[in-house]
C-alpha cells in the first residue's frame, strides 16, 4: 500500500512541479493584464507577444551583445516596456474613448504582426537559450525526483515579482494614483496629476512584466515566436477565472490553475488541455464577474 | 473684497458631445469671497464647475485665474494652477482607505491646511482613517471630500452641491466648516439648489437659468429679492 503511495507521488510530483512553473507564468502574465486593463480599459492581446519579445532581447542581448542572463532579466523588461510605451502613444491612446473591442482589435493585430516580423527574422524553429550555470546548485535531487534549480527559480522569481507589485499597487503613493485613477480618472486628473502619463507608465510596466516572464521563460522554452501565443489563450482564461482586472485574483488564480493543470495531468491526461476551460465555463456560469472580481 | 477679480470668467459656452449646456456665462469671483451659483436641475451649474476644470467635451470663452487664461489647459494643469474641484457624486475612491482618500490630491502650492488642522475641523476623519472610504456616512464623505482639497494649497475651491442629500444637523456642520474655511483665507464657488443653506455662507449668488447667468444678488439684498427668486428656482 505504502510502496504504491509512494509510486504514485513519483509519478505526480514533477507534473505538480511543472504545473507550478506554468502557474508561475500565467500568474506574471495574467497581473500585466489585469493591471493593464484596470487602469487603461483595454484588453491587450498583444501580452503573449511582447511575452515572446522579453525571450527574444534576452536572447539577443546574449548573442550579439554578450550580455548574461541577469542583466538581460533587468534589460529586456525596460527595452520590451519602453517599447510598449511608444505603442501606447501612438496608437492605444486613441482608443480610449472607443468601446473595449477596438483596444482588443488594435493589439491583436499588433501581436499578429509581432510574430510575423519574428518569424520573418529568425525561423519558427526556436532557438536555444542555456540557463545560467549557476543554477545547477539550486538542483534539486531527491530519490524520485530531480527537479532543476532554474525551475524553483522560475516559481520563487514569480512569485517575488507578483508580491513587489501587490505591494506597489496595495501599500505605496503610485500605487494609490493606480488604484484611484482606475475608478475615476476624471476626478484624478482633475486633482491635478497627468493621467495620460499614467496611462503610459501602466502599459509599460504590465508590459514589462510579460517580458519579465518571457525571460523567464527563455531557458525553458525554446525562443521561438510562438511560444506566446501558446500561453496566452490559457492566460485569458485565467483573468476571466480570477475576475477581470483583480491584482490578487489574477494571482492566485494562475498559481492555482498551474497546480490544477498539472494534477489532472496525473489523474486525466486526457483533460489536462481542456481543464482551465471548464473551469472557466463553470465560473462565467455562476460567477460572471470571476472569483474575485467586483459586481 | 479686493478690487481685482481673482477669477474671471467671460463668455464660457461648453458642449457635451451635440448638446450645448453653456451659452455665454460671464461671472467675477474676488479673493476670499464665497460665492453661490443658484438655479433648478439642469441649469448649468455644474457644468459651469466642470468648465472650469477642463472637464466639458468642448468649451470656449475666456477664464482667466488670476489673470492667467486656463480655457485652453488640460483638467490636471487647470488644478496646478490653483483650483481645487468637490464633485456633486463626491467621488470618494472605494479602493482606497480615509487617509490614502485624503492624501490623494497632490499638494499644487503651500498655504494649504496641515493634517493636524483638518483633524481639527474633520474629527471623524482621525478615527476612521483605515476605513475603505465608501464604508463611511454621507456626510463624513462630504467631509472628507472637502478636507482632502484643503490640504492642497489651492486658493479657490469649487464645491458642488455638498449639502445635498444630507440630514439637516449635517448641512449645519458643513456650513459652519464652509465659513471656518472662508475665515482661513480660501475662496469658494458653491453650487447649491437650497439657498437657505446659501444664504447662510455665501455673499453673493448668480442665479442661472437655461446655460446663462440671468441674475445677480448680493447676501444682503437676498431676503427683499425673495419673490424674485421664488419665481427664478420654482421653489
Amino acid at each position: 500500500m505504502i510502496e504504491n503511495l509512494l509510486f504514485e507521488l513519483e509519478m505526480a510530483a514533477p507534473q505538480v512541479i511543472l504545473g507550478l512553473v506554468n502557474g508561475a507564468f500565467y500568474a506574471l502574465l495574467s497581473l500585466g493584464l489585469a493591471i493593464i486593463f484596470g487602469m487603461l480599459n483595454v484588453i491587450n492581446f498583444a501580452h503573449g507577444a511582447q511575452f515572446m519579445m522579453g525571450a527574444f532581447v534576452a536572447w539577443m542581448l546574449l548573442a550579439w551583445a554578450g550580455i548574461p542572463y541577469w542583466g538581460a532579466l533587468v534589460l529586456a523588461p525596460l527595452l520590451v516596456g519602453v517599447f510598449g510605451m511608444a505603442v501606447e502613444r501612438t496608437m492605444i491612446a486613441r482608443l480610449y474613448k472607443l468601446d473595449h473591442l477596438y483596444g482588443l482589435l488594435l493589439t491583436f493585430g499588433l501581436a499578429l504582426i509581432i510574430e510575423g516580423v519574428f518569424r520573418n527574422g529568425f525561423g519558427s524553429s526556436g532557438l536555444p537559450y542555456a540557463p545560467p550555470p549557476e543554477f545547477g546548485a539550486l538542483d534539486l535531487d531527491f530519490d524520485f525526483l530531480f527537479l532543476p534549480g532554474y525551475r524553483v527559480w522560475v516559481v520563487i522569481a514569480s512569485a517575488a515579482m507578483c508580491l513587489l507589485t501587490w505591494l506597489v499597487i496595495e501599500k505605496t503613493k503610485i500605487g494609490a494614483y493606480l488604484r484611484a485613477a482606475t475608478e475615476r480618472p476624471e476626478l484624478v486628473q482633475a486633482f491635478g496629476i497627468n493621467v495620460p502619463r499614467m496611462m503610459t507608465l501602466t502599459y509599460g510596466a504590465g508590459v514589462a512584466l510579460a517580458a519579465f516572464a518571457g525571460v523567464l521563460a527563455a531557458p525553458i522554452y525554446s525562443v521561438n515566436p510562438a511560444m506566446g501565443a501558446n500561453f496566452i489563450i490559457t492566460v485569458f482564461a485565467v483573468v476571466v477565472i480570477g475576475g477581470m482586472g483583480s491584482i490578487m485574483g489574477s494571482v492566485v488564480t494562475g498559481f492555482a490553475l498551474g497546480l490544477i493543470e498539472g494534477m489532472t495531468r496525473v489523474i486525466y491526461p486526457e483533460a489536462s488541455a481542456t481543464v482551465v476551460f471548464v473551469i472557466m465555463a463553470i465560473v462565467l456560469l455562476t460567477r460572471p464577474a470571476g472569483l474575485f472580481g467586483r459586481g | 473684497m479686493s478690487d481685482r477679480a481673482m477669477l474671471e470668467i467671460r463668455d464660457l459656452e461648453a458642449w457635451y458631445g451635440e448638446s450645448h449646456v453653456l451659452h455665454g456665462v460671464s461671472l467675477d469671483i474676488h479673493p476670499g469671497e464665497v460665492v453661490t451659483l443658484l438655479g433648478r436641475n439642469g441649469a448649468g451649474k455644474t457644468s459651469t464647475l466642470r468648465s472650469m476644470m477642463g472637464l466639458v467635451g468642448r468649451r470656449s470663452g475666456s477664464i482667466r485665474f488670476e489673470g492667467r487664461e486656463t480655457i485652453g489647459l488640460r483638467s490636471d494643469l487647470i488644478a496646478r494652477t490653483g483650483i481645487a474641484y468637490c464633485p456633486e457624486e463626491r467621488g470618494i475612491f472605494a479602493s482606497l482607505d480615509v487617509t490614502e482618500n485624503l492624501m490623494l490630491p497632490p499638494v499644487i502650492a503651500p498655504g494649504g491646511l496641515g493634517l493636524d488642522e483638518i483633524y481639527t475641523l474633520f474629527p471623524n476623519l482621525k478615527e476612521r482613517a483605515r476605513s475603505p472610504g465608501t464604508k463611511l456616512s454621507g456626510g463624513e464623505q462630504q467631509m472628507l471630500a472637502i478636507a482632502r482639497i484643503l490640504r492642497t494649497g489651492a486658493r479657490l475651491l469649487l464645491l458642488d452641491e455638498p449639502s445635498e442629500g444630507l440630514a439637516p444637523v449635517i448641512v449645519q456642520q458643513i456650513g459652519a466648516m464652509i465659513r471656518a474655511i472662508k475665515q482661513r483665507g480660501f475662496t469658494v464657488l458653491l453650487v447649491e439648489q437650497n439657498f437657505r443653506f446659501a444664504q447662510t455662507v455665501a455673499d453673493r449668488h448668480y442665479v442661472m437659468e437655461h446655460g446663462r447667468i440671468v441674475d445677480m444678488v448680493a447676501n444682503q439684498d437676498l431676503t427683499a429679492s425673495l419673490d424674485r427668486l421664488h419665481e427664478y428656482l420654482g421653489v
